[in-house]
């Protein structure tokens, strides 16, 4: 009896393991399905072309692809820099009083939902930009800030993290022979930490080109390609989120769900690239 | 100058950057925390919890559809999400472990967790919303589910590995099958990360909105039947925010810090949970 039922436990493991791998692999194949339609209709063109008609069923996802690139992009470089003085000051400078406290309100701030961060651009910090700028304040610089204002959390929580595992004997082999604080930072923990650090930036870059709600607020969804960064501008989660409740032909729909295709496979290849390349997990435990 | 000097001169302009970008960062951060709690509990009242929505222009409204909404769609999740979850984790820590197939499930599963949650919205679009014709609670849950799933097995997997060896030895020399083993031994001896675990996961799709745009959609009053569209405190505070109505976009302000309040609780309790672990 009991052979009996640790066969059925172990199948039902099992099963439930395999329903992840199922999952991810229906989600592909039911996106492909319904992009069908687009890809005959626009073929490569699709990544190519700058018009996006609904009216006139002419979709080309080069403004919400060049938006996802550039708002990232915005969002990287202003983050990174900070993210790494954050963690630079929390693992080496910060008195050990005000270590805790600040780093947990740090862990805790990445928990709050994107939702609000967006709530917050679009009442606080839009007219800031319109003040500053000009415009409607509505823009792809507003994106790109509030965009790196959201991961900073996560990046600079993640960037301690992987600084703390320096060895202290390093450290103070180091400080022994005479180095300062920024010898010892530049010489001897970032190249300890260095694949951690790459890795949980571009994880960090993989989740703002998929995010949605911060800037959907404050990017405008507007079609364009400009080179002015005060101007209105849309992305690939921007025009999910804006336009698929408006979709009113098979073909707009199939145009909707090529864009999530393709969000999708950029996102599995940056997640891919920081988890094989620079984070493969220590397993803990056995 | 001498070069020791210009060593250290070097060191105290790179620790003053650290400073100053640390205490911008932090500032923004802060600033943010102080907008949600100043309009929070400017925009809170008991009107909150007990009305529901109402056109424009009236001066009471509440979020009671959303709370309620938010409560089925979160819940309903967690109730499928959570054994399927334990289960799968299960699976990789006790069975496959350090086989090519457990491998295999971790990366993938490891990957779906920080793929963007708008897609599996439209995802569930394709299999359920399009299907049935219109948008509906079970739709919002089921892109839930698939979110938390990912979250649940990897703190599962990592939590049971944690169990030492000899537990088990000792339980199988016992004459204990596998699956009692599994349930009375190592489950009892991870409760507390597991369940940590679970509080992490329904706390992360607790504030999802992307995945609940054209699932669950949303719904201005009180409806309880998962068949039907339902209201979020997320997307009912997105569709507040974006209105151009004043006690709207308060109404927006108090479903943000009600639920960014739940949120952080649930992150604060479960961070107490490891921290009394690791003291033991």
């Amino acid at each position: 009896m009991s052979k009996i039922i640790d066969t059925l436990f172990a199948n039902l493991t099992k099963i439930t393991a395999f329903l992840v791998l199922l999952i991810v692999a229906w989600i592909f194949t039911v996106l492909i399905d319904h992009s069908m339609d687009a890809i005959k209709a626009f073929g490569f063109d699709f990544v190519l072309e700058d018009k996006w008609a609904p009216n006139l069923e002419k979709f080309g996802a080069l403004p919400a692809i060049y938006g996802s690139v550039v708002s990232t992009f915005l969002a990287m470089i202003l983050s990174v820099p900070i993210a790494i003085g954050v963690a630079i000051f929390l693992s080496e400078i910060a008195h050990a009083k005000l270590k805790t406290p600040v780093g947990v309100s740090i862990e805790l701030l990445a928990a709050i939902p994107s939702v609000v961060y967006g709530m917050w651009g679009l009442f606080y910090f839009v007219p800031i930009i319109r003040d500053i700028f000009g415009g409607v304040g509505i823009s792809m610089l507003s994106a790109g800030i509030i965009l790196s204002i959201m991961i900073l959390p996560f990046m600079a929580a993640v960037t301690r993290d992987s600084m703390n595992t320096t060895p202290d004997i390093l450290k103070e082999s180091a400080y022994a022979l005479g180095g300062t604080k920024w010898d010892v930072i530049k010489d001897i923990i970032i190249p300890y930490a260095k694949a951690g650090i790459i890795g949980s930036f571009i994880l960090a870059l993989g989740r703002a080109i998929g995010e949605t709600m911060a800037v959907t607020f404050v990017m405008g969804n507007v079609h364009r390609i400009s080179t002015d960064l005060t101007e209105p501008a849309t992305s690939i989660p921007v025009t999910l989120a804006n336009e698929f409740n408006e979709a009113d032909s098979e073909l707009y729909f199939s145009a909707l769900f090529e864009l999530s295709l393709l969000l999708l496979v950029i996102s599995f290849t940056i997640i891919s690239v920081a988890k094989f390349y620079f984070l493969r997990r220590k397993r803990i435990g056995r | 100058m001498t070069h020791t000097q210009k060593r250290i001169l070097m060191s105290r302009v790179a620790m003053t950057f650290s400073t100053i970008s640390a205490v911008i960062g932090i500032g923004f951060l802060l600033w943010i925390l102080g907008v949600l709690v100043s309009n929070g509990i400017d925009a809170l009242n008991t009107d909150i919890f007990t009305l529901e929505g109402t056109p424009p222009g009236y001066e009471k409204g509440g979020l009671k559809h959303a709370l309620i909404g938010q409560l089925y769609l979160v819940g309903i999740a967690a109730l499928i999400g959570v054994p399927l979850g334990i289960l799968a984790g299960t699976f990789l820590s006790e069975y496959g472990q350090r086989s090519k197939l457990a491998e295999i499930i971790r990366d993938i599963s490891d990957i779906m967790m920080s793929a963007p949650s708008i897609v599996i919205g439209a995802f569930v679009y394709a299999i359920v919303v399009a299907p049935m014709g219109h948008f509906s609670g079970w739709a919002g849950s089921i892109a839930l589910t698939i979110i938390m799933l990912p979250i649940i097995l990897r703190t599962t997997d990592d939590m049971l590995s944690l169990v030492p060896s000899t537990l088990r030895e000792a339980a199988f020399a016992l004459g204990a099958p596998k699956y009692k083993v599994i349930l009375q031994v190592v489950y009892r001896g991870a409760k507390a990360g597991i369940l940590t675990g679970i509080l992490l996961g329904i706390a992360r799709v607790a504030g999802e909105t992307a995945p609940l745009l054209f699932t669950s959609f949303n719904d201005n009053f009180l409806n309880t039947d998962m068949m039907e569209p339902m209201a979020s405190l997320t997307v009912t505070m997105y569709n507040y925010a974006t209105s151009p109505y004043e006690d709207w976009q308060k109404l927006g302000w108090a479903a943000a810090f009600i639920l960014s309040m739940f949120i952080l609780s649930l992150n604060i309790i479960g961070k107490l949970f490891l921290m009394k672990k690791k003291g033991r």
